[in-house]
């Protein structure tokens, strides 16, 4: 099961080197996004999995719980 | 759809996912920064004033009223002592007998708005429904600080447009 966390322990994480994906379409990443996020959109993920670090915790958002 | 994602990614061999479920909307009404086309879009928490007169629920209205004088304004915010916005202490609320409490002088309840809402798009909210004045306030409820109808109008004037509308039930409470 994928670990729920919020906004301090995002901060704290990607200071400690994880891995911040997007998975919004690529236009809303494009208008905003969190710091040093990736976009890997959720219909693209499949095909882009490999350009994600195995070895690096990856935390994933979009723009809330829905 | 981020709890998609992550499951996907776990039956694709990840064993590392975490989940930032609050997302994108949460770190923007913490009013963080973040990068893209909008970063040069005017907010809401930009245009605010921060040095707005807050007040607490059993203070004197009188001893409010002076302190909002000397200040120069016209208004108090009511919070709590996390500083989450509880009521609002408007012009006429501050003409009431000055020997009433905070709480019992104050408007409750008042509209908030988040900071990360574009200024165009806030301008144009508060020119519509006619207030002069709003608190900006982070999810949690946290005062910002007001932004005034004037400051948001003379700034959308020159601002840059946001391509987003993000004024929705999550955005104004």
């Amino acid at each position: 099961m994928p670990t729920l966390i919020d906004r301090e322990t995002v901060k704290k994480m990607v200071q400690q080197g994880a891995q911040l994906v997007e998975v919004l379409p690529k236009e809303e990443y494009m208008e905003d996004h969190l710091p040093r996020a990736l976009s890997h959109p959720l219909k693209e993920l499949d095909r882009e999995a490999g350009e994600i670090d195995r070895n690096r915790p990856v935390i994933v958002y979009c723009w809330d719980s829905a | 759809m981020a709890p998609r994602a992550a499951a996907r990614l776990e039956t694709l061999g990840f064993d590392k996912v975490h989940e930032y479920r609050a997302g994108k909307l949460d770190w923007l009404a913490a009013g963080l920064p973040t990068e893209g086309e909008n970063n040069n879009c005017p907010r809401a928490g930009d245009a605010s004033r921060k040095d707005v007169t807050v007040s607490r629920l059993t203070d004197r209205l009188g001893d409010v009223r002076d302190r909002v004088r000397a200040a120069g304004l016209e208004l108090s915010v009511v919070v709590d002592a996390e500083g989450v916005v509880l009521g609002m202490l408007w012009p006429k609320q501050l003409e009431l007998d000055p020997n009433l409490t905070a709480e019992q002088a104050m408007r409750p309840g008042p509209s908030t708005y988040r900071p990360y809402v574009p200024i165009k798009e806030m301008a144009d909210h508060l020119v519509e429904k006619g207030h002069e004045s709003v608190p900006i306030t982070t999810s949690d409820g946290k005062l910002v600080g007001v932004l005034y109808k004037s400051d948001a109008v003379r700034l959308a004037a020159s601002a840059t447009a946001c391509v987003r509308k993000m004024i929705t039930s999550s955005s104004a409470s």
